[in-house]
Order: structure tokens, then sequence, then C-alpha cells
């Protein structure tokens, strides 16, 4: 067919197929001597791009440490939280995928598009969480529905519980993602995105210890980030235990004695400043915190009038009334102004001008008045010509040597000083110097004088202690794991003051007879058990304008924002005393009525456990 | 008519070869395509049944003698340009591509028919007009038109691998043919000047992957992501591979498309340079007997015939190996034999079978 002869036999086409054949050869070389370099010479560099790929390290969040009362009751803890997360490269059909779960789960659609859309700034291969705590049942039906949500994963994190619901919540404080700033600070540099810190109070001051240390583990993911198995783990480190001073029993007892009223609640060991209960109300549940408050919760929480947030403990300043009354009765025997004779007679007001005239409470006057019973009936007229005689700058060294006007030192929760007025700081203050009038108010605990409630109980304290006022601390040891005491309680004293006894005696026993004596201010709320001392006062919001408004108006018809404030401060037992209480309730009109109750209901209940405890330690040394 | 003689010069150990590339690759894709939830048909199995089709088109085109295809040529050309054309009016667009068109029920793609169509073509054109002295320009119109139009439509569509494939294979036949060193010059020149125009009429994506080539890294995430994933595969697996089911890249999903266009980066990360350089050695080997058979054909036609599949064979291999060990763009060319795609398969195979065919009857005169 073909008339050309067979390449074969042509010498032209034989060096072609020669030379053609050396090309492939040569080309074949080159790709060889490609995979010699990289699959020889970049072996190593090429396996740990390749480990980078397949390997990622996952921190495992710590426990926060648990917190305990004085006597071991689990107050604060953690518990396993089910997380439904997002695996965002295996999404294909967001749309799809929400419907699914938001009918599964019967929530709201948008609200997992808003969650999808806030964790976009998560690095991609990252879970990125879209309902948290589901709880048990909700997580098992997300996993039995795996099928029609792909992508998604549950992830298990400790959640921080509360055993007592919002019991002590202000004492607490609550957790909160870290935030961006935070992230750029030193002190947070071992903290990732989304992980939860202490916000407030002791969570907050004591972040580093109860934190704990996150483990890691080691895992192989496939290119859409699921994890497929674990290579290695390090297993995290619960945070430290922190054991309160706080008792409890008598913590819940002050919480239900308060009730639905606004106001704060201090008790204290007298004889070393720990805090056996602290209440502010009303509260809020940290466990909303800790999943996550919503934007609704917490608009709910800051409109709030009461002030929920607020630890009005620490940073409530209220007028003390009558309860001032001890460090002006204390200054003025000091001074000798007043012996424990001296009278004064109550007419029901005291005219200091023509056109000043302050009245008693009483408005018959209590008559013949001495020392006793100006404190025990809680007479102003008394302490108006008292305070008059003595004046400001005294009754003001007193007030403080007693913990008034200054901050106690308690540890955390950035308590306010309050005021303890003088001459010298009203020019300070106004420029302008001090009045009559001034000193007259202020010996009834009104005008300038301002007090936190857990001021009010360092003074109780220091009242019965014999003049020490201790720094009130909380915490009553940090334990680590092995149970070995990290930290623990060193009882401070702030001021030590040598009251002369006799007078010391004279102010107690006046206070015990408050309670204890018919005719006492809050001799309704004495109890049988347990002999208490104390003071009620009652603090005016605003100041009347005149004697027909007051005559008119009856207690239940004032506007709640301008009823007056009760107030109460005692300790108990009124021999050898033990623990101190400071009540305020916010506009909850006299003290005797509305405060004095609560100091009852708290030592009616931590005396009942005293007693108890006082069995079991006579029954223990009789089998000794 | 039947002679016995074309089975005893029938080329067995070659196909044996063909087959066990064929074979070697379809363990490579159950490999990679393991962690897919499984499917009616698994890919390795559905390629199992497109190699068997292969041998089927291996055996129909070694029953008729390719010197009957020298008639054929024209009208096969003309039909498959007209295919093209159609592709271009009303074929299907597949991710911004139109490459396939419905033809009896199937899906064809004219572009892949057209590259033995040429081979056909200008084995004609070349083996009439055999010129010692190579060819000069002017004779050399009428091949660079035959190649040159199916390019253009192919070009269109757009894909530009293809084109490409397409110019090297007929360019491999016609130096191989002779052309004269003015020529050379001339076309080389023409050459790079339609590079540097050309430039400007590829689309974005197809510029991306030329700059991504040259820096992979800029885009690691993106168009670079290929070559990257690609390149740690076959690095890491290092002399002896990480074993077979074993590889990380390809197990974990890290690498793309890795049953088809990348299958080879899954064997380089499992088999190592041992399995890497025996494969290479099985492909050399192929190329080159392509190469004696053409020598020892017996005549120019079978002779243009067999150096056009060898050409087609060698630049397949060459771009994708390139590509996937990161010597060349990434141009979506398939490993021949070895990448899933019954497309592919057939094609290869018809080559080869083309080439048997030659072979075996090299002594019928």
């Amino acid at each position: 067919m073909s008339l050309n002869p067979s390449p074969e036999e042509t010498p032209g086409l034989r060096r072609r197929f020669i030379i053609s054949s050396i090309i492939v050869a040569g080309v074949f070389c080159i790709l060889a001597l490609r995979l010699w370099y990289l699959q020889i010479l970049g072996t190593d560099y090429y396996r740990d791009l390749s480990e980078r790929n397949r390997i990622r390290y996952v921190a495992i969040q710590a426990p926060r440490g648990a917190v305990f009362d004085r006597h071991g009751v689990l107050l604060v803890d953690n518990r396993p939280a089910f997380t439904v997360s997002a695996l965002r490269q295996e999404v294909d059909d967001r749309k799809q995928l929400f419907a699914n779960l938001a009918k599964l789960l019967d929530i709201d659609e948008a609200m997992l598009e808003e969650r999808w859309q806030k964790g976009q700034s998560l690095p991609r291969y990252r879970p990125l969480p879209l309902v948290e705590d589901v709880g048990r049942q909700a997580m098992e039906m997300v996993q039995e529905n795996s099928i029609d949500l792909p992508g998604l994963l549950i992830e298990v994190k400790p959640l921080r519980s509360y055993p007592f619901g919002d019991m002590a919540a202000h004492l607490f404080g609550y957790l909160g993602e870290v935030t961006e700033d935070e992230l750029r600070q030193s002190e947070f540099s071992d903290y990732r995105s989304g992980e939860m810190v202490g916000k407030t109070a002791l969570e907050k001051a004591y972040e580093s210890r109860l934190q704990g240390d996150a483990g890691q583990k080691r895992i192989e993911v496939n290119v859409r980030g699921r994890e497929l198995r674990q290579v290695t783990i390090r297993s995290p480190l619960p945070g430290q235990q922190v054991y309160l001073t706080i008792d409890s029993d008598l913590q819940q007892a002050a919480e239900n004695a308060l009730a639905d009223n606004a106001g704060a609640i201090v008790a204290l060991d007298v004889n070393s400043g720990e805090v056996l209960a602290l209440v502010s109300r009303p509260t809020f549940d940290p466990a909303w915190f800790a999943r996550g408050i919503t934007s609704e919760e917490w608009r709910d929480l800051s409109n709030n009038p009461q002030h929920p947030m607020t630890n009005k403990a620490l940073r409530g300043q209220y007028p003390p009334g009558s309860t001032f009354k001890m460090a002006v009765a204390l200054a003025a025997l000091e001074a000798g102004t007043v012996t424990p004779a001296t009278k004064v007679y109550c007419s029901g007001s005291l005219k200091l001008s023509r056109s000043y005239e302050f009245r008693c409470w009483k408005k018959g006057g209590h008559g013949s008045v001495d020392l006793h019973k100006a404190i025990k009936e809680s007479c102003d007229v008394w302490f108006y010509q008292v305070g008059l005689e003595t004046g400001i700058d005294r009754i003001s060294s007193a007030a403080k040597r007693l913990g008034l006007g200054a901050q106690t030192g308690f540890p955390f929760g950035s308590e306010r000083s309050g005021l303890i007025p003088t001459r010298e700081w009203k020019k300070k203050r106004f420029g302008t110097s001090w009045y009559d009038g001034e000193t007259v108010i202020s010996s009834i605990g009104q005008g300038f004088v301002l007090t936190t409630p857990m001021q009010l109980a360092t003074m109780a304290a220091a009242l019965a202690n014999g003049g020490t006022v201790w720094r009130p601390q909380v915490v009553q040891k940090i334990v680590d794991l092995e149970g070995n005491a990290e930290w623990v309680l060193d009882p401070e004293k702030l001021n030590e003051t040598a009251w002369s006894s006799e007078h010391l005696t004279l102010v107690r026993k006046a206070m015990e007879a408050v309670v204890n004596d018919v005719g006492g201010t809050a001799w309704r709320s004495r109890l049988d058990k347990v002999r208490f001392a104390g003071k009620t006062g009652t603090a005016q919001v605003v100041r009347r304008k005149s004697d027909e408004e007051e005559e008119e108006s009856e207690e239940g018809e004032v506007p709640y924002q301008f009823r007056d404030h009760a107030l109460f401060v005692s300790y108990a037992p009124a021999e050898n005393p033990q623990i101190a209480v400071a009540v305020v309730v916010e506009h909850g009109g006299h003290g005797s009525s509305a405060a004095a109750p609560v100091a009852k209901a708290m030592y009616d209940a931590y005396f009942a456990d005293e007693a108890k405890a006082e069995e079991v330690t006579k029954l223990i040394s009789t089998e000794d | 008519m039947f002679d016995r003689r074309l089975i005893t010069n029938f080329n067995w150990a070659y196909l044996l070869l063909v087959l066990m590339i064929c074979l070697i690759g379809i363990a490579n894709m159950y490999s990679a395509t393991s962690s897919w939830t499984a499917a009616v048909l698994p890919v390795h199995l559905k390629q199992f049944y497109w190699v068997g089709i292969g041998l089927a088109i291996v055996a129909i085109v070694c029953l008729f003698d390719y010197r009957h295809l020298e008639y054929f040529s024209v009208p096969l050309y003309g039909c498959n340009l007209l295919l093209l054309g159609m592709v271009l009016a009303f074929g299907k667009t597949i991710m911004g591509a139109t490459r396939w068109i419905g033809l009896a029920g199937l899906n064809v793609q004219p572009s892949e028919i057209m590259k033995i169509v040429i081979i056909i073509a200008l084995a004609r054109y070349f083996s009439e007009k055999a010129n010692l002295r190579g060819f000069s320009l002017g004779e050399l119109v009428l091949p660079g038109l035959i190649l040159g139009v199916p390019a253009l439509l192919i070009m269109k569509q757009p894909d530009l691998g293809t084109a490409l494939l397409v110019l090297c294979i007929g360019g491999t036949m016609a130096l191989f043919a002779g052309v004269r060193r003015s020529a050379i010059i001339f076309l080389g020149m023409s050459g790079v000047a339609a590079v540097c125009g050309g430039w400007f009429l590829l689309h974005d994506y197809q510029k991306k992957r030329i700059l991504t080539f040259l820096n992979p890294e800029q885009d690691p995430l993106g168009a670079g992501y290929h070559i990257i994933q690609s390149k740690i595969a076959v690095g890491s697996g290092g002399f002896n591979g990480l074993g077979f089911m074993k590889g990380t890249q390809s197990q974990l999903s890290f690498l793309p498309e890795r049953h088809t266009d990348f299958a080879f980066s899954v064997f380089a990360e499992e088999w190592g340079l041992t399995g890497c350089l025996l494969l290479l050695a099985f492909y050399c080997l192929i190329v080159l007997w392509g190469l004696h058979i053409a020598l020892r054909s017996n005549d120019r036609f079978g002779m243009y015939l067999a150096i056009g599949v060898c050409a087609m064979l060698f630049w397949h291999i060459v771009v994708n190996l390139g590509m996937v060990i990161g010597l060349l763009p990434v141009v979506g060319v398939p490993l021949p034999l070895f990448s899933y795609g019954g497309t592919s398969m057939v094609t290869t195979m018809t080559g080869i079978g083309l080439l048997l065919n030659v072979g075996m009857r090299r002594f019928m005169f």
C-alpha cells in the first residue's frame, strides 16, 4: 500500500527516534528528580506540614474551684453542660439545619442565625456554639436526629452551678465571657476567647485561684475539622477550693427574713471580723450569667429601680439614723459632757433658735431622760442637747474609731466609704463653716452622715468586743486539690480603742434594754433563748416639709421611694457576745417594726444551731 | 482477511503493562475514596468497569486494519469539528465550562475525541507529504489549520488544558515529521507573541492558576490550596510511603480531587518514592515502547499514528505529574489509565488500541 520504505530502514527517521527516546527518558528523569527532591529531601518538612494539617490542639476548660461555707456546705459548684455547636465547614445548608434544630428543640430560628453571625470571629476550625446548656434530654434528641442535623456536634463543658439558687449571689459575683479588651491584657494571656472569667466579687477577686489549669488534647481532624480520634490528652486541673466564713444556715435565714424587701444584712463574728452572712436584696441569679445572660434579662436587671446588681451591704450608703447614737453617747462620755446621771428634759422638741426647732420622734416628749433611757427609748432631744455640747468633731472622732466613715477593708466588691462629717471636711467641701443645727441632726445620724451596712456591722461588733474594729473578711481558707491549705484567714485589727469599760458597759446595758426591757424600741423583737442587744434606727430619706403634711400622711400612703429606711444594729448574746448583725431595710418604715424582726429571725436560726453544736461538743467531751 | 500472524504479533506484554497501571490505579482509588460514605457503586468499582470497556475498545480498534482510517480521516475530522461547534452552540455547562454534549443518550466530550481524530488527520497529511528535508512554512499551513481550528474551538469552551494538549500532540507530530529551521524560528517567535497576547484572552480563573503556580503560598486556602496540599502529600510520603490506606492527606480529605486529577498524590503519599519510581518506570516504558512500535511500523501512516498516540500519552503524563508535584501550573489533565474517569479511559484505550493495531500489522504485506 504505502510506497515508502519502512522507517527502520530510513537513517534520518531512525535518528529522530533515538532523539525522541532520549528526550522522553530525560523528561521522566526530571520528574524522578523532582520526586526525589520532595520525598527524600523534603520528607521532614512536608510531614510536619501534614501533621499541622490534621492535628489540632484543643483546650479543655478546667472546672472552676468550688466554694464552700464555713462548715463545708457546698455553695458554688460545677456541672456538665451540653452545648450544641456547629462545625462550619460541614454545614452546607444552614437554613435547613437551623429550621430542623429550631423545630427539634422548640427554639427561635432567628436566635440561631444571630449566634452564627456572632461566632464568625472564631477561628474557622473551632466549633461555633449555637445553643448552650441544652439539658440531657435535648442533647439526646440532637444525637438521635444527627442525620437531619449535619455539621452539628455536642460539646461538654463544666458550667458554674449554684445549689442554693440566688443565695449570697452578691458575695459570689458572676461570670462572663472574657472580653476582647481583657484578652489584650497580660493577666489574661492564658485565656482564649469564649472562656468564662469572674466579672465581680469573689469570682473576680480570686479568679487566678478559682480558674484552674486548662487541659489540652491533641486530636486528629479531617479537612472539615471534625474530630476523628484523640491522640494525646492532658487533663485539666480544677481550680482551688475556697472555704468562706459564711454560715449557710444563717445566710439562708437572713435572706428569708428580708424576703421581698430591698436592703442589706451583714453578720460578723465579733471576735475576728469573719463575715457570717452577707445579704443584699433584691438579688440576681448568678446561673443566668454562667450560661450567658440574654439581653432581655440584663435589661430587666439593670432597669430595676431597686438595683439588684448593686451589693448594698458594701455599696449602699444610708444615713444611720438612731443607730448612730452609741457613737454620740461614747463621745459625750469620753469628753465628759455627760455623766451616767446627767438628765435632759425632753419636751418633744429642742428649740435652737426662733426659727429652728428640732423635734423628737415622740410627740409628747420623753420627760426627764438619762443616757440609759435615751438609748433605750431613742430619745432624740437628749442627743440633740448632748451632741451640741460635745461638738461635731468629737462625735466624728468616736464614730471613726468605731469603724464608720472609712472603708472597712472588705477584700472585694469595691465598697463605699460612707461619710462622717467634721468642721474641716465641710470647709473643704463647701467652703462654709459648720452650723450648730448640723451638729443637732448629725447627733441622730442624719444630715451629712452616711454609713454602709458593713460599717454598721463592724461598729456593732466593736461595741460588743470592747472596742476592736476587725477587718471584715469572708474567705476562711483556700485549699488545693490535695487538700493542703494554700491560704488561711488571719484576723486583722483595723482599730483598737480603749474605751472606758464603765462607759462601754453603760452603752451596752442600754442596748440590751432596747430589746429586753419594757419600753425599749425593739422590745417586741426580744428572743427567749438568747438575750441580744441592739439599737433601732429610722432614717429619713427626705425631709418632711411641715407638721400638717406629716399629720395627714399615714405610713401606707407615703410613696415607696419617700418612705424611711429601717435600720437595726445588734449583737448577741448580750453577755459574752459572739455575733453582730446590722440590718438595713430600704424604705422599710421604722427600725423597730421592719429591721429588728429581721435580726431576731437570724439570731433565732443561728443560736438554734449553736445550741445543737454545744450539745454535740458536750456529748463528745463526756465520752472522753 | 483475518491472519493468524495478527495474534502472534499482538503485543500482549504491552497490554499487560497497561492493565497493571490500571489495576494500581483502581487500588489507589479504593484507598483515596475509602472515607466516602458507601455509594451504590463505589468509584473504584466503576473504574473497574471502565477498564473493561477500555479493553473492549482496544479489541474493537484492533479488529480493523488501521490503514482504513486513512480514507475515513477526512469525514471523521469533519464530523468531529461539527460536534465541537455544536458543543459551543448547545452544550451542557458545568462549572463555567461547556464541554459536554448529549449524543444518543450519552454525555460525549468531543474535545477528547478530537485528540484521536487530530492524530489520524495529521498522520495522513504527514505520511502523504513525506519530506525528509523538513516541511517549510508554506507546507505547514494546512496542518496548522487542521490543528488550529479545533484548538481554538476547544479554547472557547473554555478548556485551556485540552487545547494546549491538542496543540502539543500536533506540534510533536510536526516536529517529528520534520520542520525547516526557518519555520521553527518563525513559529517559535509567533508562539511567544501568541502567549503574550493570549494572556489578555485568558479567563480570570486561568490567569489565577498560572499566577498561583508561580507563587502558591500567596493564596494558601484559595487557588494555591491544590498545589500546596498535593506537595504536602507527595513530600510526606518519603522513601517508603505511609502505607496503603494510611496517607493522612488523602484519608482525612485534605487533598482535593484525590481520585481524579490528584490521584498520583495519594499514591505518592502512601507508597513513597519507591512506588512512584516504579509507576514512573511503567509510564516511561509505555511511551518508549510506543515509540519502538512506531519505529518498527510498516508504513508512514502507521508510524505517524503511533507517534501521535505516544505524544498524547507523553503529554498527558508529563502535564499531570508536573502539576501534581508542583512543576507545572494546575491544569485539569488526568493521569492516563490512573485517574478516575470514563472519558479519559476511552480516549486513552482508543489510542493504545491504535498503537497495538499498528504494531500487530507490520508484517501484513
